[in-house]
């Protein structure tokens, strides 16, 4: 069953459900001033701070210039500033090359180019007003269901996630897939002990192998660095909700994904097909930087599912939040969006699935989030690490 | 909700296979589990709790896969949680010392 809404046709033809302004700083060194230009510039602009460092080894480097890049091409933004210090490694000019690529309305500001911080802000607040204004004029149209990606994550996991809100949020890509759309989860790690079911769901040889390779590196660089992965996976927090192992976690986690053949498996922030099926990602187990991953990927919209209570949003894509634990929907209604716990007191899953894929729905056509509401706007970029840099230098 | 429901909602068994319950109560020792099961200590809402006896080095199955290795032997309504099962999977430290995961 499809749905429709009204959202903001871009010029690279896709459709986005939010029509953000992106401020983008290249390092940590202007992240603060690019919040500040979107405090002052008002509603509908969003920073997207980072703690990146100004010059990083190349691999690394090149992944941050992806994500950026990747999250000013998002449906969901109208124009973007690229902001820099001057210092970076990363071209500002390189990223909004690449924005503009979507035809979307790009400037790059230079903290140093124009006398410090105050003019920066100043002509940032300035540029950020003028695309804001701008932005009302995109034309504003119907679409349907399949054209939505929907990314799909956990965060502070217990043992209600794998049989409440990760089964809801599976249900909801199902009917989505169904009527056409593209779902996407990831988090590598959390496949270990559960990758067998996926790999026989892959709909190619290609996409299976390079599923349980991706798995088999991420397991690999706990036993390279001679550590247990027990010691952080499953999490402290995890195991106090009763989660014992990481596969436990795994054949938990995977659920939220649904039931479809997996069509493919991206690299982080690598973009993701529009009508796509069901795709995977590969990405770190840090939530945040995972949600950051498919946002630049295009998702426009994520569902989290979180049986501790996790909060955390995002500046440009929606997130909706699913709690299976009747006692976080209890203490901390105000963070969530769906209560998937009614599934433990006897609700079919098609209910509460189909609760999500309303809720899903809604936020498409315009609905805010509670973490909208509340702006928490949660953003982070995954740096690859030493380890993983000589892991993929080994495997080449 | 798949899976079927113990008693009049103390847990939830996820597949035929599995040797484990999830307790969807904060259960407490002597609460009745399955058939004679009682609960041997308390086990705390949405942990696990075994439903037959689980020797020392046995799989532990949930959801229908495995999810561990007991590390001890497990009693039929003993709590099943990190003291006496154990991963077999990003074992570095097994690594390390050569011991090879199966």
């Amino acid at each position: 069953m499809t749905f429709t809404f009204t959202g903001y046709r871009r010029p690279d033809g896709r459709i986005g459900v939010r029509n953000h302004v992106a401020v983008l700083p290249t390092s940590v060194a202007v992240s603060s001033i690019a919040e500040r230009i979107a405090e002052t510039a008002g509603d509908g602009v969003r920073a997207t701070p980072h703690q990146m460092g100004t010059s990083q080894p190349d691999r690394a480097r090149e992944q941050t210039e992806q994500v950026l890049a990747g999250v000013g091409k998002n449906p969901n933004v109208a124009a973007a500033i690229v902001l820099e210090l001057g210092t970076e490694s990363i071209d500002a000019d390189a990223i909004a090359d690449e924005v503009s690529k979507s035809g979307i309305p790009v400037e790059t500001l230079s903290v140093r180019s124009v006398g410090g911080t105050g003019p920066a802000i100043e002509q940032g607040r300035e540029t950020a007003t003028a695309f804001r204004r701008d932005s009302e004029d995109v034309r504003r149209e119907e679409a349907d269901a399949s054209e939505i990606v929907f990314g799909v994550e956990c965060g502070g996991s217990d043992a209600t996630s794998g049989i409440a809100a990760n089964p809801a949020v599976g249900e909801a890509c199902d009917r989505l897939i169904e009527a056409g759309g593209t779902a996407c989860f990831s988090e590598t790690p959390e496949f270990i002990g559960a990758e067998h079911i996926l790999a026989d769901r892959c709909t190619d040889e290609e996409t299976r192998e390079r599923l349980l390779n991706r798995v088999d590196q991420r397991e690999a660089q706990a036993e390279l660095m001679g550590v247990d992965l027990r010691g952080a996976q499953p999490t402290p927090g995890n195991q106090e909700g009763g989660l014992t192992t990481i596969e436990e976690k795994s054949l938990g986690a995977i659920v939220k994904g649904g039931t479809t053949p997996v069509e493919g498996m991206v690299d982080y922030a690598e973009p993701l097909p529009v009508g796509g099926g069901l795709v995977l990602m590969d990405t770190p187990g840090y939530d945040v930087e995972s949600v950051v991953g498919k946002v630049a990927g295009g998702a426009q919209i994520i569902a989290f599912t979180t049986g501790r209570g996790s909060t955390t949003g995002n500046p440009i894509a929606p997130v909706i939040k699913v709690t299976g634990n009747p006692r976080t929907w209890d203490r901390m209604a105000s963070n969530m969006d769906v209560n998937a716990s009614t599934i433990v007191e006897g609700d079919s899953m098609s209910e509460v699935g189909g609760r999500v894929y309303e809720t899903m729905a809604a936020v498409a056509d315009g609905r805010r989030t509670a973490a909208e509401h509340r702006r928490l706007e949660e953003f982070a970029i995954n740096e690859l690490q030493p380890n993983e840099l000589a892991a993929e230098g080994i495997r080449g | 909700m798949k899976g079927e429901v113990l008693g009049d909602g103390v847990g939830l068994v996820l597949h035929a296979d599995d040797n484990v319950a999830t307790a969807l109560q904060d259960l407490e020792a002597q609460d009745p589990i399955d058939g004679d099961t009682t609960a041997v200590e308390s086990v705390p809402f949405g942990h696990k709790v075994a439903l037959e006896p689980i020797a020392d080095g046995d799989e532990v199955v949930k959801y229908g896969e495995v999810i561990g290795r007991a590390s001890g032997s497990i009693a039929p309504g003993e709590w099943v949680h990190t003291h006496n099962c154990e991963s077999t999977r990003g074992r570095g430290d097994l690594a390390e010392e050569g011991v090879a995961e199966s």
